[in-house]
C-alpha cells in the first residue's frame, strides 16, 4: 500500500541476489538499520550499568552509602562542589544521586524477575487453551475475564497492604498478576497455528501433545513474544513505581525510584529539584524498553515489510 | 439486539462470582484475625466474648459457608460495617462514587477530543514533522510515570505558578454547585488521568486512519473525483472511528486502575483514594466495598462497550 515502486522493486531485487536469510539473521539486519531502537537498546544498556556499578560509584566516587544520613546537610541543593550533592540530598541528608542509583537496581530487578514469572505462566497458560480448548480453554477464558475485571493496581495494592510481602514475594505476585494479556496473545496465536500442516504432521507421526506445544508452536510465537516482554518488563516497572510510590512497594530504607518521591509533598516548596530526577529515570527505562519492543515488533514481525 | 445484551448480562454474572470470591478470599486468607482487630485495643475483652462475637460473625462456620454468608449479604449490597468509620461500608463508597465516575468520565471525553484528532492529522500528514511528534508522543506519553506527572504539574502550575488548586474537588466553604470552582480543581487530575489514553488513541487512530486511506473504496471515492475533504471525512474517517470504540475496553481499565494513583496524588475524594486509605488501615469491609463496586463498575463499562462496537460496526454478528 504504502511501498512506492522503488522500494518495491529494491526488495524483489534483493531477494533475487541475497541468499536466503533466517528469521532471526533478517531481524538484526533490520535492526541494525533502525537507528531509534539502537539509541534505546544503548539507554537501556547504561541504565543497567549504572545501577550495577552502583556499589562501586558509591564507594569510590561519591564516597557516600545510599543509606547514610546528614542531619546537618538536608535539603541541600544540586552542586558540583560536592559529587555527592550532585543531586542534593533529601529531608534527612541521604545523597540523592547515589539513592538513585540504587534505585535503578530494584526497579530493573523488579521488572525482570516479575517479567520472567509473568512470561512463563502466560506462554504456558496461553498455550494450553489454545491448544486443548474445549473445557480448559473455557475454564481458562473465565478465569482471565475475571481477572480482567478487578483493576490491577487495586488488586496490587490491597494484596502489598494486607500482606506487605517482602521484595521478591512482591516481584513474584505482581508476574502473578500481569500475564493475562501474555495469555490471551499466546492463546490466539496458538488456535490458528494448531491447525496448521506442520502441526498435524507432527501429530500424525506421533509426537506427544506436549512437544507439540512446545517444539513446535512454541517457536513460532516466540518472536512475538519478545515484543511483549519488552513492553511488559516497562508496564512491571511503572506499577512498582507507583506501588512503592504509594508506600506499599518496595520499602524504605531500600531506594527505588517509587519510593524516593513518597515524601514528595514535602519537597514542593523546599525542594522540587528532588522530584523530578527519579520520575525521569522511570521515564527514560520505560521508554526505551518500549522503543525496543517497538522496533522489535517491526522487525520481527513477518507481516511487516520495508 | 435485545437477545445479544442479555447473552451479555448473563455472561457477566460467573465474572462477577469470580471477583467475589477472589475479593472475599484476599481478605479471609489474610494474616491476622479479623475478630482480634475489630476489638483490638478493648482491654477488659475475655476469650468467652471473642469467641461468642466470632459467632455472631459467622466465623464459625466453614470457609465456603461464610463466603455464601458474605456473597448474599453483598447483593443487597451489604458489605458490612467499617472498622473504622462505624458506618456501613457500602454506602460509604457509593456516595463517593460520584466523584470517582465524574473524573473517568472527563478524562474519558479528554482522551477522545485530544487523541483521536492527533492521531487522523498525524495520518493525514504522513512523514511531517507533525507526524513525528505524534509519534514520539503515542510512545513517550505510555512511558510517563502517572504520579510522577501528577507531581511536577502540581510544583508547576500550583506552588509556582499559583494558577490551579493542588488538592481535593472544591474550595473550602464554596458551594459545590460552583462549577468554575469543581473544574479549575479537576483540571490537573483529569489531564494526568487521560494522558495514557491520549497517547493510545493517537496511535490507534494515526495506524487506522492509515490503512483505511489506503483501500481500494477510497481510492474509488477519489477516483469518482470527489473533493478530498469529503473522501477524509466522509468515506474514510467514519472507519478509522471504529477503535475508538475498540479499544474502549483497556482504557476504562486504565482508568479506573489509574484513578487510585491520580486520586491519592492529588487528594480528589473518590473511591481510589477511599481504598487506598482503607488497605493502609486495615479496614476490611470498606477494601470488599471498593474492590467489588470498582470491578462492578470494569464489568459495565466493558458490556457497554460491547454493545456499542455491535451498534458501530455492521460486521459485528450479533448473537
Amino acid at each position: 500500500m504504502a511501498t512506492t515502486t522503488a522500494t518495491l522493486r529494491g526488495t524483489v531485487a534483493d531477494t533475487l541476489v541475497r541468499p536466503s536469510r533466517s528469521l532471526w539473521s533478517n531481524a538484526w539486519w533490520k535492526l541494525r538499520h533502525d537507528r531509534l531502537t539502537i539509541a534505546a537498546f544503548c539507554m537501556l544498556a547504561l541504565l543497567v550499568a549504572l545501577s550495577l556499578a552502583a556499589d562501586l560509584f558509591a564507594d569510590n566516587v561519591f564516597n557516600y552509602s545510599f543509606s547514610r544520613q546528614d542531619l546537618l546537610h538536608t535539603y541541600e541543593k544540586p552542586t558540583f562542589s560536592n559529587l555527592a550533592y550532585l543531586l542534593g540530598t533529601d529531608e534527612i541528608g541521604r545523597s540523592q544521586v547515589v539513592r538513585l542509583l540504587y534505585g535503578g537496581r530494584v526497579s530493573l530487578g523488579v521488572g525482570f524477575v516479575a517479567a520472567l514469572v509473568n512470561l512463563t505462566i502466560g506462554v504456558t497458560v496461553g498455550l494450553a487453551a489454545g491448544y486443548f480448548r474445549g473445557l480448559v480453554d473455557d475454564v481458562f477464558t473465565l478465569f482471565v475475564t475475571t481477572l480482567n475485571s478487578i483493576p490491577t493496581l487495586f488488586l496490587l495494592l490491597i494484596i502489598a497492604a494486607i500482606w506487605q510481602p517482602g521484595p521478591f514475594t512482591l516481584t513474584v505476585v505482581i508476574g502473578a498478576l500481569f500475564w493475562t494479556g501474555i495469555s490471551l496473545f499466546t492463546r490466539g496465536q496458538t488456535f490458528a497455528l494448531r491447525e496448521r500442516e506442520f502441526v498435524v504432521a507432527a501429530k500424525t507421526i506421533g509426537a506427544r501433545d506436549r512437544r507439540i506445544m512446545f517444539r513446535h508452536i512454541l517457536p513460532n510465537i516466540l518472536p512475538l513474544i519478545f515484543v511483549l516482554a519488552a513492553i511488559d518488563i516497562g508496564a512491571i516497572i511503572l506499577a512498582e513505581s507507583a506501588l512503592s510510590f504509594l508506600g506499599l512497594g518496595i520499602l524504605p530504607p531500600t531506594p527505588s525510584w517509587g519510593n524516593m518521591l513518597t515524601g514528595a509533598t514535602q519537597y514542593f516548596v523546599r525542594a522540587p529539584f528532588l522530584v523530578y530526577p527519579p520520575g525521569v529515570m522511570i521515564f527514560l527505562t520505560v521508554l526505551s524498553l518500549y522503543l525496543i519492543g517497538d522496533g522489535l515488533r517491526d522487525a520481527l514481525d513477518p507481516r511487516i515489510r520495508g | 439486539m435485545r437477545t445479544f445484551i442479555l447473552r451479555r448480562l448473563i455472561y457477566a454474572i460467573p465474572t462477577l462470582i469470580g471477583v467475589s470470591i477472589i475479593t472475599f478470599a484476599i481478605v479471609r486468607l489474610s494474616p491476622g484475625d479479623p475478630i482480634r482487630l475489630y476489638t483490638f485495643g478493648a482491654r477488659d475483652i475475655t476469650n468467652e466474648d471473642i469467641e461468642a462475637l466470632r459467632r455472631v460473625y459467622g466465623l464459625d462456620k466453614a470457609m465456603p459457608l461464610q463466603y455464601i454468608d458474605w456473597l448474599s449479604r453483598v447483593v443487597r449490597l451489604d458489605f458490612g460495617q467499617s472498622f473504622i468509620y462505624h458506618k456501613d461500608a457500602g454506602s460509604l463508597i457509593l456516595e463517593i462514587l460520584p466523584n470517582t465516575l465524574q473524573l473517568a468520565v472527563v478524562s474519558l471525553v479528554l482522551q477522545i477530543l485530544i487523541g483521536v484528532p492527533l492521531g487522523v492529522v498525524a495520518a493525514l500528514k504522513r512523514g511531517s514533522w507533525v507526524d513525528g511528534l505524534v509519534r514520539v508522543f503515542g510512545v513517550a506519553g505510555h512511558a510517563i510515570p502517572a504520579f510522577w506527572l501528577g507531581l511536577v504539574l502540581i510544583i508547576v502550575f500550583a506552588v509556582q505558578l499559583r494558577l490551579l488548586p493542588s488538592q481535593g474537588m472544591l474550595t473550602v466553604g464554596r458551594d459545590q454547585w460552583d462549577l468554575f470552582d469543581r473544574l479549575k480543581h479537576m483540571l490537573l487530575p483529569a489531564f494526568v488521568l487521560s494522558l495514557t489514553g491520549i497517547a493510545n488513541y493517537s496511535r490507534i487512530l494515526r495506524t487506522e486512519t492509515l490503512d483505511v486511506l489506503g483501500q481500494d473504496f477510497v481510492r474509488t471515492a477519489h477516483a469518482k473525483g470527489l473533493r478530498e475533504r469529503t473522501v477524509v471525512f466522509v468515506h474514510a474517517l467514519r472507519n478509522a472511528l471504529i477503535p475508538v470504540v475498540t479499544a474502549l475496553g483497556g482504557i476504562l481499565a486504565a482508568l479506573v486502575g489509574g484513578a487510585l494513583v491520580v486520586e491519592t496524588v492529588f487528594s480528589w475524594p473518590g473511591i481510589g483514594r477511599f481504598t487506598f486509605a482503607a488497605a493502609i488501615a486495615k479496614d476490611y469491609p470498606i477494601i470488599q466495598a471498593g474492590t467489588m463496586i470498582a470491578s462492578v463498575l470494569l464489568v459495565v463499562s466493558y458490556l457497554l462497550r460491547d454493545i456499542a462496537y455491535a451498534v458501530v460496526d455492521p460486521r459485528i454478528k450479533v448473537r
